[in-house]
């Protein structure tokens, strides 16, 4: 991979000063990389290796952050099986994740194609689809809120208009989830971005030698686009999996779990277990559960991939 | 690139005559493009009505709020609801509060994760990629896994309602802004540095005096990413900051919602969210160049 290009194989294998000298340069270039990626080998091991290992011990401890932690072995894993709340929070985590993950993917894919399609203001129509997802957080949470509002909001009232009653988006428990699922798809502008990457690195040949052939534009789509863009594609359902089991300011915000924990999210969940109730074993139990679900989908999503990416052969290795 | 030989289409394209294709072509090619621009705007005005909507209320008369059927356009327009929210609230305590961990967590980031990147990308060391790769899967790790742990760790140090735990972890790097970053430096020929080596100089001063002069679009790129990162996180601030006038302006905004229902004066909450998104709005505007392209190289490379 990495060619010493410095000495292209002048000094013979006898050459005794130049081996020596050139050992000792790379040495010295180990060291100098060392020291380079310290702080980040020091972040790996602080912030994400350790507290990994130290999460997964306190799972096995009954902790409140004022006395001492007490070790109960497997004993929070198996309250969690029997515990309700919990089973909930994962069937809202999963229906979030079903619906806005795919609708995400779907929608941002068909805006990055329209505008692959060289109309004027694409630059305008980018930003436009994007702002949402840059200004996201509380303030939009609030935007939300205001907008879902069931006698106030502007969704009601334009409901209304046409004649339908509508519901109390979030404070009825059959519409709290939808309207979470509602305000993760209008942020859809990242993945379109990525999309729309991957768009422009198909050659256009490929369109033409289509079109000669007779393809439509729909067939074109699915038989050149489509594959083309699978690698893009898989790399958006990871980060897209991983966003969704993840979401927090917008249950917080919007719903706080509720009502009657219709939109008990995860991580809702574990800062609910966390931080109001100090149980820091039990909340680390769900934290390591949520990371056995992230990595089995990660890799089931791995596995799959040579089913369905197509991967280009990549000309440069570097 | 591809791994679809395209030159075997060639001869055939010849054959065909050129004119009417072109001609097809362009007419079909005219009406999709039609379509196209009519999805788009009414997608852009499905995606601004929301913005709209917000920048509407903040802008109306108390009276005007509520009203039955809904007013888009505020008649009288009352500007003056931004100065009552802003006296509501210390707006300004809170604006300092984000710009100083905004501040720390940008210089963290850039100054570890550019030496890191550097590092990665440049110089050999047994060990190195495996490092890298192990980097690079905490990409896939929940945030909320480590939670627990860290905000423990953070609470025996003493730094729990200090700005401590949001600033400190940004000079330990960030696997992203890692990997863009190196991504970039891969691209950087060689030669440039070569020289300087030969002259003596260290890695040190190669990487301050040849790589990072020349890589301002990336590491804007990773500022303003961190801006966005830092000013909208929420959880950060709502579990290591306790006191009121130590607030982030995202939890303090969070503060101001009332009940699920009606709320209290939506006029001046959504004036108060008007200000909050102002300064996003502002760096996407100036910055969307830099970063809308890096997204495009780092989402290929992905």
């Amino acid at each position: 991979m990495v060619a010493s290009k410095n000495i292209p194989g002048a000094a013979g294998p006898g050459d005794n000063p130049v081996r020596k000298n050139r050992l000792s340069i790379r040495t010295r270039e180990a060291i100098e990389c060392y020291l380079f990626i310290l702080p980040a080998i020091l972040g790996l091991l602080l912030f994400y290796l350790g507290p990994m290992i130290a999460s997964f011990v306190l799972s096995l401890t009954d902790y409140d952050l004022l006395t001492s932690p007490e070790f109960i072995g497997f004993e929070n894993y198996r309250e969690l099986v029997e515990d309700e709340l919990f089973w909930q929070s994962l069937r809202v985590t999963a229906i979030y994740s079903i619906v806005s993950v795919p609708v995400v993917l779907a929608l941002g894919l068909f805006l990055a194609v329209l505008l692959n399609q060289h109309v004027p203001g694409t630059t305008f129509f980018r930003a436009v689809f994007y702002l949402p997802t840059i200004i996201s957080g509380v303030a939009v949470a609030m935007l939300w809120r205001w907008i879902f509002n069931t006698d106030y909001g502007i969704l009601n009232l334009l409901l209304d208009k046409v004649g339908i009653r509508g519901p109390g988006w979030l404070t009825d428990d059959r519409f709290a989830l939808t309207s979470l699922i509602i305000t993760s798809i209008w942020t859809f502008g990242g993945a379109m971005l990525i999309f729309l990457a991957g768009l422009q690195g198909i050659p256009s040949e490929l369109y033409e030698a289509a079109e000669l052939d007779g393809a439509g534009r729909w067939r074109r789509f699915w038989t050149v686009t489509f594959p083309l863009l699978s690698n893009v594609t898989f790399f958006n359902l990871v980060l897209g999996i991983i966003g969704a089991l993840q979401v927090f300011t917008e249950a917080f915000v919007l719903t706080n779990g509720g009502p009657n924990n219709a939109t008990l999210l995860l991580p809702v969940y574990l800062y609910r277990n966390a931080f109001s109730y100090l149980e820091m074993g039990y909340a680390s139990a769900i934290a390591w559960v949520m990371f056995l679900i992230v990595f089995i989908l990660t890799l089931i999503v791995f596995r799959s991939a040579p089913l369905w990416v197509h991967y280009q052969s990549e000309g440069d290795d570097r | 690139m591809t791994g679809i030989d395209t030159t075997q289409l060639t001869p055939e394209r010849v054959t065909r005559p050129r004119v009417s294709r072109w001609r097809t072509r362009a007419s079909g090619d005219a009406r999709a493009r039609a379509v196209a621009l009519i999805l788009l705007i009414v997608g852009a005005v499905i995606i601004m009505v929301p913005f709209f909507w917000m920048l509407s209320t903040a802008l109306k008369d108390p009276s005007q709020v509520y009203a039955y059927p809904p007013v888009w356009i505020p008649d009288p327009i009352r500007p003056q609801n931004f100065r009552d929210a802003a006296e509501l609230v210390p707006i300004w305590v809170f604006a300092r509060n984000s710009a100083t961990i905004i501040f720390f967590v940008m210089i963290g980031t850039l100054l570890s994760c550019s030496l890191a990147a550097y590092g990665f990308a440049r110089l050999r060391a047994p060990g190195r990629n495996v490092i890298f790769m192990v980097l690079l899967a905490t990409l896939m790790l929940p945030s909320t896994v480590t939670l627990v742990p860290t905000y423990i760790g953070f609470n025996s140090l003493g730094w729990v309602n200090t700005f401590l735990p949001l600033t400190v972890p940004a000079f330990f790097g960030s696997p992203f802004y890692i990997f863009l970053l190196r991504q970039f430096y891969l691209t950087i020929p060689r030669d440039l540095e070569e020289s300087a080596r030969l002259d003596g100089a260290s890695s040190f001063r190669i990487w301050w005096n040849i790589i990072l002069p020349l890589s301002k679009p990336p590491l804007a790129t990773v500022a303003v990413f961190t801006f966005f990162a830092t000013y909208n996180d929420f959880f950060g601030p709502l579990i290591y900051l306790n006191d009121r006038d130590k607030q982030t302006v995202a939890v303090a905004l969070s503060y101001f919602t009332g009940s699920p229902d009606v709320g209290p004066q939506m006029q001046l909450l959504m004036a108060m969210a008007t200000l909050a998104i102002v300064p996003s709005l502002l760096m996407f505007l100036f910055a969307q160049r830099y970063f809308v392209q890096s997204i495009v190289t780092s989402g290929i490379k992905g």
